[in-house]
């Protein structure tokens, strides 16, 4: 067991999977030598080598296209795209190439691959380096979508995509980077699609992931200490493949859901989850179904606002708050 | 080949390939002919819909590559990409079932004329965004280079494509990799249906660039098959032995339009007459016998293969429409495609 930060997990991960399988190959931009620019990767060059651990130009196409390439021949590639916004100049290869491929070729190509990114804002870093683009990925049918909340799940979770023969968008929340929490030693892999429950309360179902699990979690201990709500939070992990039972079982039984989502509000996954939630267990509902959402603008960048625009733990206790009379 | 602009350097006396193989080139371009013309028939007989993308004309450099790559090497083709499917070995009938949506198509009818593949062929796909296919094709040339297995990825595609991004991204990547891949731009004059020369800013697209990534000239006579295959086994074998990348502008020129849905109204009519008495079938036929070869030998080559699209034309044709079982298969791995519990 060691404690890691949400950072330190990263290069855990990666290395636990290059140790088990010499298919498994790293690229991308300031990966290697520089060991990241959000330093999650340092030390692998040195563990495993030019030929495994590779530094790109900035060709965030050729990035996608070669991993695309070597997983169909027989590897099991992860690239990183530095950060998540860049996907919007290389998107051509996940929604186009990677995502229809083995549907087209009915089943001949399999894509085993990962692609991990910095997602997400917090950091000040303005309207193109903040974005969360798990709704985009989630609207293309054929990639999975991953994201962790903790350093133990970053691992499990990072493992799970390396093993899958599927596509895997896995989204590194940057905010989240500096979050701690203890990691076993040994294999850790989990399942996807798989959510946890973070907290059980019996008044109202907190629909999260990512960024937003601890920041509802915080709201939640405030409203139980402050106000007595009691809320159960679910941690979804990842929206394809999505825990719908765990949802759905979660909202039946407190007769109420809230989703906390990052990303803007139109198209949102919690649009998704809520309309399942509304056709599925209507007749068990106490209450309208309520999303937290960032509003439906590109982010500021001054930390004054960025933190009036990404949901808060102030935002989700009040909108609670109000919503639960 | 040679620094020249054009297209003269045909390959015949001392440096010409082995008769076998001179014959089996002629084969390969006379079933990528007589193939494709059945397409374009059954096409107006409404038995194709969608589109389609012909490759008439443009034959000795499928044909080429196709004699010249070892079994596992690796094809990746554009939407005009029947003639290198069928020039892998892929066969007719399953072809032929795919353009005509049929459950024995080549992937059931789920991908189309645009996006053959036959993995077991090395036909690694078509497609049918200009330039994405670049570096899906230089990745499998990272992973023969990473496995050492000695395979060579070919990547073909239009002059229309050496002006998106992705091409030059790919082709840096390779060149600085070393990688065992060989890009092949099938020049034929036109993308879409505006003349290449009018959106380009360097005469040769694809060879004026190639410097920019330390890489050979190479313009090739597109319709000679002996030079294309030529051409084909010296970068395949540059490849194979670590040699790194080739960029090759093969100079041909399309029979048809871009698709079925263009007549190519827009070139003049001198310039198309000019390009069809370079026709590489006709011409090779005449540089054969020339050479000694019997006629008989030639004749019964263009009977086999004309009955061989025939047989496969009523196979297809039998074969019935995808269930509807198909819709929600094959997505993800596990056959489904399943995105909730």
């Amino acid at each position: 067991m060691a404690e890691l930060s949400l950072r330190e997990a990263v290069a855990r991960a990666i290395a636990q999977e290059m140790r088990r399988d010499p298919n498994v190959v790293f690229l991308g931009e300031d990966v290697a030598a520089a060991g990241g620019v959000f330093k999650t990767t340092t030390g692998l060059l040195e563990e495993f080598g030019p030929e495994r651990v590779i530094d790109t130009p900035i060709s965030e196409q050729a990035i996608l296209g070669t991993i695309m390439g070597a997983a169909m021949t027989g590897l099991r590639p992860i690239a990183e795209i530095m950060y998540s916004d860049f996907f919007a100049v290389c998107w051509d290869l996940v929604v186009n190439q990677m995502a229809k491929t083995r549907y087209m070729t009915n089943g001949q190509v399999s894509l085993p691959l990962v692609m991990k990114t910095g997602n997400g804002g917090g950091l000040r870093f303005g309207a193109q380096h903040s974005q969360s683009i798990e709704n985009w990925a989630m609207a293309v049918p054929g990639i999975k979508v991953v994201m962790p909340s903790t350093p133990v799940d970053l691992v499990g979770l990072f493992a799970a995509s390396v093993r899958d023969d599927d596509p895997v968008l896995f989204l590194e929340q940057k905010a989240l980077y500096t979050v701690k929490g203890d990691v076993p030693d040994g294999d850790v892999c989990f399942e996807l699609g798989k959510a946890v429950v973070r907290r059980m309360g019996a008044d109202a179902a907190v629909v999260t992931i990512g960024t937003m699990v601890p920041r509802a979690l915080e709201a939640a201990e405030i409203l139980a200490k402050e106000h007595g709500i009691d809320l159960t939070v679910i941690d979804l992990r990842s929206l394809i493949p999505l825990d719908t039972a765990c949802i759905l079982e979660h909202v039946v039984r407190t007769g109420r859901l809230f989703t906390v989502e990052e990303n803007p509000r139109v198209v949102g996954w919690g649009a998704e989850v809520t309309s399942i939630v509304a056709d599925e267990c209507f007749f068990d509902l106490d209450a309208p179904l309520v999303r937290i959402t960032t509003p439906y603008i590109p982010l500021p960048s001054a930390g004054e606002l960025e933190d009036k625009t990404i949901p808060s733990v102030e935002l989700i206790v009040e909108t609670i708050l109000k919503r639960m009379v | 080949m040679t620094e020249d602009n054009t297209a003269t350097a045909t390959v015949v006396g001392e440096g010409a390939p082995q008769l076998t193989t001179r014959l089996s080139l002629f084969r390969r371009m006379t079933e990528l002919r007589v193939f494709e013309k059945r397409v374009y028939d059954i096409f107006l007989q409404g038995l194709v819909k969608g589109t389609t993308h012909l490759s008439l004309g443009q034959e000795a450099i499928a044909a080429g590559f196709g004699e010249a790559m070892r079994s596992d090497d690796w094809t990746f083709a554009t939407y005009r990409g029947h003639a290198h499917t069928v020039s892998r070995g892929v066969p007719f009938a399953p072809i032929m079932a795919e353009l005509m949506g049929r459950r024995g198509g080549l992937m059931a009818g789920k991908g189309g004329s645009m996006h053959l593949t036959s993995v077991e062929h090395g036909m690694m796909g078509s497609y049918a965004i200009v330039g994405a296919h670049i570096p899906i094709a230089t990745g499998a040339a990272f992973s023969a280079k990473y496995r050492k297995s000695g395979q060579v990825s070919v990547c073909f595609f239009g002059d229309g494509t050496t002006n998106i991004g992705a091409f030059h991204e790919a082709l840096n990547f390779a060149a600085v990799w070393k990688l065992p891949i060989v890009f092949v731009c099938e020049n034929n004059l036109y993308m879409e249906y505006t003349a290449i020369s009018a959106v380009t800013a360097v005469e040769h697209p694809a060879a004026d660039r190639a410097g920019a990534y330390g890489l050979e000239r190479i313009i090739v006579d597109g319709n000679d098959a002996d030079a294309m295959y030529e051409i084909a086994n010296k970068t395949l074998d540059r490849a194979r032995v670590g040699g790194g990348p080739s960029l090759i502008e093969a100079l041909t020129y399309r029979h048809a339009g871009h698709s079925r849905a263009d007549p190519g109204k827009y070139r003049p009519d001198e310039e198309v007459a000019a390009w069809i008495a370079k026709d590489p079938i006709p011409n090779y036929r005449k540089r054969l016998l020339d050479a000694g070869v019997d006629e008989s030998v030639l004749d019964r080559i263009e009977k086999e293969v004309a009955e061989s699209v025939d047989i496969a034309t009523e196979l297809a044709k039998a074969s019935p429409p995808p269930g509807e079982d198909l819709i929600l298969k094959d997505l993800w791995s596990d056959g489904s495609s399943t995105w909730r519990n």
